[in-house]
């Protein structure tokens, strides 16, 4: 399916995410679901949880143990692929890649998009974190009701 | 007639990278290209690139550039000519240059070739309105000169550059309802075409645009599906309400000038046309011509660096000049080429560089 929309199928994204008792601490999901020739998130992990062998075209492979959460990866990743979903009691902590202006005021209510460009839910923008390093790919960190865990991706852009 | 040691025309990502390798060898390089500024695609790619660490991974094409050009910009051996065109290329290695209204020739003892490529254009009724654009001109107009190209487009084209180009007009609050692509399945990589997806982005398989609607300009665009014989079929035409249509159906190598000086070319459809015939240096069948990048064959822009830099070690090593570690740095490279054509994305460039061996 991913190969004729770019939507995943739900098989594909829910064998991306741990237990969601392991979500309790903040975990890397990848979603990167076809070889290609590339490897930032692994080299660019401070915790080694993420590997790729020599062959940098093999898909990366998660170690949820390792994984922090920290979100490197999340900006790093030049597919924009990655994102960090944390479950905390009914809701939802997820970071994001974002790449687009203006940059959402913390504390504001944004729609919340599904992998097809739905809006799903409304959620409420907690952080927005950017730094040189980070080479304009925005961190955003986002508050959403549990029920969507895995069907949130992105949120909705508007410009100004 | 002036004379140089080594020639490089085009100063893109193949051109810079062998620049730097033969003024770290000692040679002395003229750099030639006919744009204002130098970086070819490198100037108009505002997103990441991937690869590893050596591919400069993660970093975004205008970021590279700077890297690679304010390596080489004040080396004292370095001769830059901007704004110049190369007009000929004739025997003994000499090169018919303009710029402005000024005619000049230089004399090399190597040159190469790193000319890069051009855009393929596709025939449908009205594609000559104005409103109708290839995709590296759009991203052009966006992001080298920060002009909006319209409000809303249909994207013709499923491969990177397609859904790069489409994720790039969004960033640039445009927006982009359809992708149409006259292939079974995505070219790109897939990640891209998530990326446009989640946010809206229609994705249709074999669908491809039958007009362009509007009398001076485009107001929209017919689009139709396209049977298993790639013909459209009667009867599925939709209207999509658009004021630019964007042509992302691939490019050709720009050989022009290896086949006015007599190099082999043969034409390769997989590397997206006529190919100079290249032997393991990059070496044209002109002695001392060489060739790398996209006029060797369509790839992506870490595999031009890569190339430039193979080319440009070559070159030193044929003036005489003796580099540390030659051998060992051109095993890495080899290496690290055929690791970025190694997955599903660099079949059909592996099957073009297997067809172009078969005929040497």
């Amino acid at each position: 399916m991913i190969e004729k929309t770019g939507v995943p199928t739900r098989q594909d994204v829910l064998e991306q995410f741990p237990e969601r008792i392991v979500l309790v601490k903040p975990k890397a999901i990848i979603e990167c679901y076809k070889e290609i020739p590339c490897n930032p998130c692994s080299t660019s992990c401070p915790f080694d949880a993420i590997h790729i062998p020599e062959d940098i075209n093999i898909r990366p492979v998660i170690d949820f143990d390792a994984c922090t959460g920290c979100g490197i990866c999340v900006y790093q990743c030049p597919g924009l692929a990655i994102t960090v979903m944390q479950v905390k009691a009914d809701k939802v902590i997820m970071k994001i890649p974002y790449e687009f202006t203006p940059l959402p005021q913390v504390g504001a209510q944004r729609n919340v998009l599904d992998r097809t460009g739905s809006v799903i839910t409304k959620g409420t923008i907690l952080k927005v974190q950017t730094s040189p390093v980070q080479e304009k790919t925005a961190l955003i960190h986002i508050e959403i009701d549990s029920a969507f865990l895995y069907d949130a991706i992105t949120i909705e852009v508007t410009h100004g | 007639m002036k004379h140089v040691e080594v020639l490089i025309i085009g100063a893109g990502p193949a051109g810079l990278s062998a620049a730097d390798v033969l003024l770290e060898a000692g040679a002395e390089v003229a750099l030639i290209d006919r744009s204002d500024r130098p970086g070819g695609q490198l100037t108009k790619q505002t997103h990441m690139f991937f690869g590893s660490q050596e591919h400069y991974a993660s970093k975004r094409g205008i970021e590279i550039l700077h890297v690679l050009y304010d390596k080489i910009k004040d080396h004292p051996r370095l001769h830059m000519f901007s704004e110049t065109t190369v007009a000929g290329l004739y025997p003994d290695r000499v090169v018919a240059c303009v710029s402005g209204q000024r005619y000049f020739t230089i004399q090399a003892d190597i040159i190469i070739v790193a000319t890069g490529a051009s855009e393929k254009s596709l025939p449908f009724e009205n594609n000559d309105l104005p409103g109708v654009y290839a995709a590296g001109a759009v991203q052009t107009l966006m992001n080298v000169y920060g002009v909006k190209p319209g409000d809303k487009v249909l994207m013709v084209g499923s491969g990177n550059i397609g859904l790069i180009v489409a994720y790039q007009l969004m960033q640039a609050g445009v927006k982009v309802p359809v992708l149409v692509e006259a292939a079974k399945t995505i070219s790109g990589y897939h990640v891209h075409a998530s990326k446009i997806r989640r946010l809206g982005v229609d994705i249709r398989m074999r669908t491809s645009i039958k007009r362009a609607l509007g009398t001076d300009h485009v107001e929209g665009a017919q689009i139709w599906q396209l049977d298993a014989r790639w013909q459209g079929i009667a009867g599925t035409e939709e209207t999509i309400e658009v004021d630019t249509i964007c042509l992302a159906v691939g490019l050709s190598p720009l050989t022009e000038l290896l086949q006015q000086l007599g190099a082999e070319v043969i034409y390769i459809n997989e590397l997206g046309g006529h190919v100079p015939r290249l032997n393991e240096k990059f070496e044209t069948t002109v002695e001392g011509v060489y060739a790398c990048g996209d006029v060797a064959g369509i790839e992506e822009a870490s595999s031009a660096m890569i190339a430039g830099k193979i080319a440009g070690l070559e070159a030193a090593l044929k003036q005489g000049y003796a580099l540390e570690d030659a051998q060992a740095r051109q095993a890495a490279l080899h290496t690290s080429l055929k690791t970025l054509r190694s997955g599903p994305h660099g079949e059909k460039i592996r099957k073009g560089h297997a067809r172009l061996g078969a005929r040497t």
